[in-house]
């Protein structure tokens, strides 16, 4: 039984939400076992956390799927369109409040923490006792030097290049969804899948980056606190930029299949939004943690 | 449209309607409560005396600190969102939340999340023993394993927390019937609608501290290391800009209640609708800008402390409106003390002796001298027990007919009532006296000048934690049976959800109502 209320779609009884309580919970107590912990040593392997990633995966396609489907059988009217308008917004808001805690951490340990280590302020003693010659320069791996000697990451190169592509693809975004508006269906997919190519590229730079800093710089997560910050803020963003990615492709294939019309296409409007976020949060990073 | 649900545990497990998952919600904060209030017993049982007697240490101190997120995160916080499931949308007049399947997983990701929290204390090295608020280096260097556990259960609940609050916004404000103004909503719907910006605000940023001691426990990050360059107060400031918002998110709500039921047992409207509207706005933007006052001892900036204090007791000034308003109300009202009115006169006067102190611990030098002991406890429990708990109780008693179709056996409601307001009293009262006296929180044994209060306070625990299943006689009770109730209840109640019958049907407004 589903219900029309007013017009209002309201979903029969769903599966999905427990399976996917029992998918996260199997993935984080999966991956829990599996960690190595301060002294005591892993208690697991990683199987736990694959079968809870199986589940998950198993939900999203079940759980969209059956969204995608009601949408496209016109169950959603303007007000329910409003609904999923204001989820999507307010998950944004959340994810850049997520971003704004690690910001903030970098904000912190370089106007705060490492220039009292270095003895500013009142901070004379602990710099001449504990950390005696510890100077304030950024970047740093601390006054114990943690990770050893270690080159730090330029602005200019890859990422650079990979503000270069982002912006691009904000562009292009944009441009699909023009041509959406405009019902011109070629348009649409091949913008859409410029998009979503510009965004693997990205990806793969910054991969790439990743195991440049490992390999040929000493740069890495266990590099003190700029290793910590620099890993922790471009990997949460990378793993965002790659939901991103897998969201356009879907919309991309859904494009393919005929979805979407020049008045009702909510869920690629989402997932443009999402995009936009990503790129933002992204200039943020290029400013204060390559560039400054 | 029919009244048809499905039938057995699937209806539970499935359901995408509004009130079962109220209820679900209501019934899982009411499970935590009983496990969050043994784990308290034990704490009093230890303290009872000076000496060690009942657990050993290490135990102890995973009490006082599972005792403290169940409370916080398993019984206030969902018992608050059963809350505004339920009556939400049956305030606004819609049909149900904006996004029911999502109100489901909100619910059913609570009960993982609560398995994993409490099953860390079955773990090799016990639970989390740092105490609730998890401060690195204990939490990161020094924990144990289980600890890394006890981060995807916060994790898990941040989860559920923000969904939930995202239903909650878009409900309010997509979902009202036409009429229903943003300026003629009930108050505790906009209490709630702050109180979901709060969550979405600041879940996430607890969200980034536990993740961030969980790299620095398993891979080796500086984040609150200072040979690495971190800091370990980073962490405070971390986490208390997400727990600073986070007790107003557990107050905010209560507030809320007690401004639905003080009106209808005064029988005149709430005095100063707007100004009760505004106060709970200043507050949600205040509980931004305070955080530090937590941290007053930990070693900042005169400057940080100066600005910390003076934002701090700025926070007075909204809520001596709220209290005032709640007062005014009363004031040559027509006043009758049924169990709800009880509960919430008590809330109204307890909530402003924690207010009070909460005021001295705000003042920087003062602080200094209660930082860390029984009276910060004294006087976070009068927030939370005689306030948050207290709402919630009387809540459940005002709108406990319109959920049954039964009235609650008064007699016994009143008896849980005096029996619950003295004993808390005897409970929390002396611990400012210990605190004021030089005795820390969080120890399992004391000097011997600390016996006489301490004694006196754990027998008030225990009178105070039976009490409580007094509470679940009662509304065990109210659900089988009873008086019935009549659709208004009360005298003449405002709100739309005194319109429907009781107990209000499965489904409620789906033609939505005129407001005038």
């Amino acid at each position: 039984m589903s219900t029309q209320a007013g017009g209002y779609y309201l979903p029969e009884p769903s599966k999905w939400p427990l399976i996917g309580s029992i998918g996260l919970f199997l993935t984080l107590f999966g991956f829990a076992t599996a960690l190595p912990g301060k002294s005591e040593g892993t208690v697991g392997n990683l199987y736990i956390m694959y079968a809870g990633l199986i589940v998950l995966a198993y939900m999203l396609f079940g759980w969209f799927g059956q969204v995608i489907g009601e949408s496209e059988s016109g169950k959603y009217n303007d007000q329910v369109d409003v609904s999923f308008r204001m989820g999507m917004l307010w998950f944004i808001f959340s994810e850049v409040m997520f971003f704004a805690a690690f910001f903030g951490a970098l904000f912190y340990v370089r106007q705060l923490s490492v220039p009292w280590l270095s003895g500013e302020g009142n901070n004379g003693m602990t710099n001449e006792l504990l950390w005696k010659g510890y100077e304030n320069v950024w970047p740093t791996n601390g006054p114990g030097a943690v990770g050893g000697k270690y080159e730090s990451m330029p602005a200019a190169g890859i990422p650079l290049y990979n503000t270069i592509i982002l912006l691009t693809s904000g562009v292009t975004v944009t441009l699909a969804h023009w041509a959406l508006k405009k019902e011109n269906r070629s348009q649409l997919i091949l913008w859409l899948f410029a998009t979503v190519a510009l965004g693997g590229l990205f990806v793969a730079l910054q991969a790439y980056e990743y195991s440049h800093a490992y390999s040929a710089m000493n740069l890495k997560l266990s590099t003190g606190i700029y290793g910590s910050t620099f890993y922790m803020l471009t990997g949460f963003h990378g793993l965002h930029v790659t939901i991103g990615a897998i969201m356009l492709t879907v919309m991309l294939l859904r494009s393919i299949k005929g979805h979407f019309t020049p008045k009702h296409h909510f869920a690629f409007e989402a997932a443009a939004w999402y995009w936009h976020f990503v790129d933002v949060v992204w200039l943020g990073l290029f400013i204060f943690v390559y560039w400054l | 449209m029919s009244d048809h649900k499905p039938t057995g545990i699937k209806r539970w497990l499935f359901t995408t309607n509004h009130k079962d998952i109220g209820t679900l919600y209501l019934w899982f904060a009411f499970t935590m409560f009983l496990v969050g209030g043994a784990m308290a017993m034990i704490i009093r049982a230890e303290l009872m005396q000076p000496g060690m007697q009942v657990v050993d240490p290490l135990f102890f101190n995973s009490m006082t600190t599972m005792h403290g997120l169940i409370m916080v995160f398993g019984a206030v916080m969902p018992a608050m969102v059963g809350f505004a499931n339920w009556m939400v949308p049956m305030m606004i007049g819609a049909p149900d939340m904006a996004l029911p399947r999502m109100n489901n997983w909100s619910f059913w990701i609570l009960p993982f999340a609560g398995t994993m929290l409490v099953s860390t204390l079955f773990m090799e090295g016990g639970g989390p023993a740092f105490g609730w608020t998890f401060y690195a280096p204990l939490s990161t260097t020094f924990a144990p394993k289980s600890t890394d556990f006890f981060i995807f259960a916060v994790h898990m609940l941040g989860f559920s927390s923000i969904m939930g609050a995202i239903n909650i916004i878009a409900t309010i404000l997509n979902m009202r019937a036409p009429g229903m103004t943003l300026m003629k909503m009930p108050l505790f719907v906009w209490t709630w609608l702050i109180t979901a910006f709060l969550l979405i605000a600041v879940m996430p940023v607890l969200a980034g501290a536990v993740t961030m001691m969980l790299t620095d426990r398993n891979f080796g990050t500086s984040f609150f290391s200072a040979a690495g360059g971190g800091d370990p107060v980073l962490f405070q400031h971390v986490f208390w800009f997400f727990g600073h918002p986070e007790v107003y998110i557990m107050i905010l709500p209560a507030f809320g209640i007690v401004s639905q039921i003080i009106p209808t047992f005064a029988r005149k409207q709430l005095f100063g609708y707007a100004s009760m509207v505004y106060a709970t706005a200043a507050i949600a933007f205040l509980s931004f800008i305070v955080w530090a006052h937590h941290m007053f001892t930990v070693g900042m900036p005169v400057a940080a402390e100066l600005y910390f204090t003076y934002a701090t007791v700025m926070i007075a000034v909204p809520t001596a409106v709220k209290v005032f308003n709640w007062t005014a109300t009363m004031w040559k009202g027509a006043m009758t003390f049924e169990t709800p009115m009880l509960w919430a006169v008590a809330f109204v006067f307890l909530f402003t002796i924690g207010g009070f102190t909460g005021l001295m611990l705000g003042v920087a030098p003062a602080d200094f001298q209660y930082h860390d002991t029984y009276f910060v406890v004294a006087h976070f429990h009068y927030v939370l027990v005689t306030g948050a708990v207290f709402a919630i109780i009387a809540g459940v008693y005002y709108w406990l007919p319109k959920w049954t179709g039964n009235m609650y056996d008064e007699k016994l409601g009143k008896l849980h009532f005096w029996l619950s307001t003295i004993s808390v009293n005897v409970l929390f009262f002396p611990q400012h006296f210990l605190g004021l006296a030089g005795m820390p929180r969080r120890i399992p044994d004391y000097a011997i000048q600390f016996a006489e209060f301490n004694f006196m306070s754990s027998l008030g625990g225990f009178a105070f934690g039976l009490s409580q299943l007094l509470f679940l006689f009662i509304v065990i009770k109210c659900i089988k049976g009873g008086e019935k109730a009549t659709d208004k209840v009360w005298d003449n109640p405002e709100g739309l959800e005194w319109t429907v019958p009781s107990p209000a049907p499965y489904h409620t407004f789906e033609t939505a109502p005129q407001i005038k």
